[in-house]
């Protein structure tokens, strides 16, 4: 690991003050994905700004109804959070179908936003990557991308974004509250994960020395009967292959609302935007959801080894709303 | 860089100047002689090296040691006391759970912080597993009743054994979870 520089702040607006100085700085939180990162040589910061301790751990009722989380709560924490669980179950599964115990417990809500992708070529400074090191290639074009992404994609990157709980943000319209150089922004969940297009080293539309310092939940009744499903290589611990988040409010056999996004297919949590107006005031069923999935999933343009994807993804969305409609077991 | 940082180890009293770049797991191993936590990726991927850290279970190896100034640690080494095994130490060696044994204090420590976790309420994949169903338990509010293997299989999946003793582990954790 290179040597860097470690500095903690008393205030956000301290941290933000010394990391705008350093153009190769990073924030520090739980490190779960940074530390990681650093031994691999991927990530190379000469100053860590520690702001584990110093953005809010609490989760917290808002006027409005709404919930907010702040950066510095442990992804442990936000799980078991009885308001969380009660009100939007999903986020909750989100959290619990990624990592490990020990990871969660270290690793803070605002940094499961922020890790980086887990394709094997972005973590192998051996191979070209264009995300490491612009204009150097994709490996995974031509290699290996079983995992990797199905929608948005570009020449320059397939990379999936790795994060659960992200996906159940999009879904919830949740939105990250960020304070920087240039201020303080609210940032909607969708639009703070990019595509790669020609410049895939930009996961985020963050700037550099933004720090966010918490994330907003909207009030979302019918999020209380909401699912996150994973589907993935192994049991228990392993980044996703596809994941649905889903919320679904039927009211005598019609679509009320329905909230939908995906995971493990983009360079970004994909909300299923189409998917979601071809359902709103139509009848809820099993061919409806199948029609929604397949029109949210028509640009879809898999690489030779994840092709697989496009159907996993359409199955995965019609279950999951289906068993939505089955209600509580 | 370097830093100077405390830490309590098994109930032990230390002050050291460390690297910025040191873990936890390495100060531990390298400069407090503590080889207890051990280090097997080195990536947070296989569990060998999970101590409680203040209180709760981590991987030592993804831990900064200046990040963690002030620290308590207990890893398996500090579990015992007054020359008793805990109860998990004494269940692993009455259920052979483990061959080679070097996953074993990761997975003791591990086990340690899950069930403390469960007693907490915490839910797992498992618990929270069903659709509009947060493991909330029902109506109660979160509540986590007996563990079934599922759960102790998925609290556990963060300790890997390649000597694949889980078919001995999870008795052994049972053993204690039901008292």
């Amino acid at each position: 690991m290179r040597t860097f520089r470690y500095e903690r702040a008393s205030t956000t607006s301290g941290a933000v003050a010394l990391l705008a100085e350093a153009p190769h700085g990073a924030f520090l939180g739980g490190g779960t994905n940074l530390v990681d990162l650093m031994k691999l040589d991927v990530a190379r910061p000469d100053l860590l700004v520690d702001v584990r301790r110093l953005t809010s751990d609490r989760v917290e009722e808002l006027s409005n109804g709404g919930v907010r989380i702040g950066a510095g709560v442990s992804n442990s924490q936000l799980a078991a959070d009885p308001l969380i669980r009660r009100r939007y179950p999903m986020l909750s599964q989100a959290l619990l179908s990624g990592a490990s115990g020990q990871l969660r417990n270290l690793a803070t809500a605002a940094g499961n936003l922020l890790q980086r992708t887990r394709c094997p070529y972005f973590q192998d400074v051996t191979t070209p990557c264009n995300k490491r090191e612009p204009g150097t290639g994709c490996s995974a074009i031509e290699g290996h991308h079983r995992d990797l992404a199905i929608l948005g994609t570009s020449p320059e990157c397939v990379a999936t974004h790795p994060s659960d709980l992200a996906v159940a943000l999009v879904a919830l319209d949740a939105v990250v509250r960020t304070e920087g150089p240039d201020g303080e922004r609210v940032i909607p969940m969708t639009e703070l994960h990019r595509l790669p297009g020609p410049e895939p080293q930009r996961d985020t539309v963050l700037r550099h020395g933004d720090l966010i310092t918490a994330i907003d939940l909207p009030p979302l009744a019918f999020a209380a009967c909401s699912y996150f499903r994973k589907i993935r290589d192994r049991a228990s611990y392993a980044f996703a292959l596809v994941t649905v988040a889903a919320a679904i409010d039927v009211v005598d056999g019609v679509v009320r609302d329905v909230r939908i996004a995906f995971g493990g297919v983009a360079h970004k949590p994909w909300r299923a935007i189409k998917a979601e107006e071809l359902l709103r005031g139509g009848p809820a069923g099993e061919d409806q959801f199948r029609r929604a999935a397949e029109a949210e999933l028509a640009d879809a343009r898999p690489l030779a080894g994840n092709a697989f994807k496009v159907p996993l993804a359409r199955n995965t969305m019609v279950r999951t709303l289906l068993e939505l409609l089955e209600g509580p077991r | 860089m370097e830093a100077e940082v405390t830490f309590r180890v098994d109930g032990t009293s230390h002050r050291l100047t460390v690297d910025v770049r040191t873990t936890v797991l390495d100060a531990l191993r390298e400069r407090l002689g503590n080889t207890s936590a051990k280090k097997g990726c080195d990536h947070g991927q296989c569990g060998a090296c999970t101590v409680l850290l203040d209180g709760q279970r981590v991987n030592s190896c993804l831990a900064l040691a200046v990040a963690h100034d002030g620290a308590e640690i207990v890893t398996a080494a500090g579990l015992a006391s007054d020359g008793e095994l805990h109860p998990l130490q004494r269940a692993f060696i009455r259920h052979d759970a483990f061959q080679c044994g070097y996953c074993t204090p990761g997975q003791i420590v591990s086990a340690v912080g899950m069930l403390r976790e469960a007693e907490a309420g915490w839910p797992s994949a498992v618990t929270a597993g069903q659709p509009a169903d947060g493991g909330s338990g029902g109506s109660d509010g979160p509540t986590v009743g007996i563990l079934t293997d599922d759960e102790v299989r998925e609290r556990m999946s963060g300790n890997l054994c390649r000597c694949a003793a889980y078919a001995n582990i999870v008795p052994a954790i049972q053993e204690v979870a039901r008292g």
